[in-house]
């Protein structure tokens, strides 16, 4: 239990904020897709984090953060009704994915605010470490 | 015997820096799972787990971070032991969270900035009782 592990907990928050990120920009950019490659509409995708044992610590002073799973979201998508469109079903409707852009425009900004608040963690700590380095001097 | 003397003039600031290292930690570990579902925020008394370790090394019982003394077969070793032979405690939230998370970013915001500057406060102390006994030795 000390210090040593600190830069890889806050590492593994960084790592992972990032693919929360990495997921709210895929839904924004992909809010309008579709079709995908396989032809169906884009699914919004969301992460679920969980907290694991880093490898080497006995996880009592503190555990990592991880992305378990990047799950789809399984809600149908909304229609709206365009008979002209080029992929209008027989009815006319057209299924729009079941991307929230004002969630995901939420996630984004509370992803990045994660990743500065790791980032200050990682630098109160490198310096704090830096100080013992200089003790006796 | 010098080395004993040496050793006692440090051991209350040293014990206490690495006490705080600790609770750095375990404050960090905390603030980076402010989104993880069913993640519940542990801090430690740093009071009286400091006050255990500088009684133990007194008594000179050993390592304090073993925590429970084990003298007798039947004794059962301690669950959930944290630095200094405290036990870790859950922190109580303000607010309820849906998914089961009781971090408070916060207030471990604030912890973390007032675990910083203690931490520096007994650096600055202990390097000043090093330069004391530096200055004494210096014959000039």
């Amino acid at each position: 239990m000390s210090m040593n592990n600190v830069f890889d907990v806050a590492a593994s928050a960084l790592s992972a904020q990032t693919l929360r990120m990495n997921a709210a920009t895929s839904n924004l950019a992909n809010a309008e897709a579709l079709a995908g490659p396989d032809g169906q509409t884009y699914k919004a995708r969301h992460v679920v984090f969980e907290s694991y044992k880093l490898p080497g610590t006995d996880g009592e002073s503190g555990q990592g953060v991880r992305v378990r799973e990047v799950v789809l979201d399984q809600s149908p998508g909304k229609k709206l009704y365009e008979p002209n469109h080029p992929m209008a079903d027989e009815q006319g409707y057209i299924t729009v994915p079941n991307v929230d852009v004002i969630s995901e425009t939420t996630d984004m900004i509370a992803a990045s605010r994660a990743y500065q608040s790791g980032v200050e963690i990682m630098n109160t700590a490198k310096s704090m470490m830096s100080k013992v380095l200089t003790l006796g001097q | 015997m010098l080395l004993g003397k040496l050793d006692q003039e440090f051991s209350f600031n040293a014990t206490a820096l690495k006490l705080r290292g600790d609770r750095q930690a375990l404050l960090t570990a905390n603030f980076v799972q402010s989104e993880t579902p069913n993640y519940k925020a542990q801090d430690f008394d740093f009071r009286a787990a400091l006050q255990n370790a500088t009684q133990t090394q007194a008594s000179a019982m050993g390592d304090a971070s073993k925590g429970l003394a084990q003298t007798q077969p039947g004794h059962l070793p301690a669950t959930n032991a944290g630095p200094g032979g405290v036990s870790l405690q859950y922190r109580v939230p303000l607010q309820a969270s849906i998914d089961g998370n009781t971090v408070d970013v916060d207030q471990e915001r604030a912890q973390l900035a007032d675990n910083a500057v203690r931490y520096e406060a007994s650096l600055r102390i202990l390097n000043g009782q090093l330069r004391t006994l530096q200055s004494a030795m210096q014959t000039n």
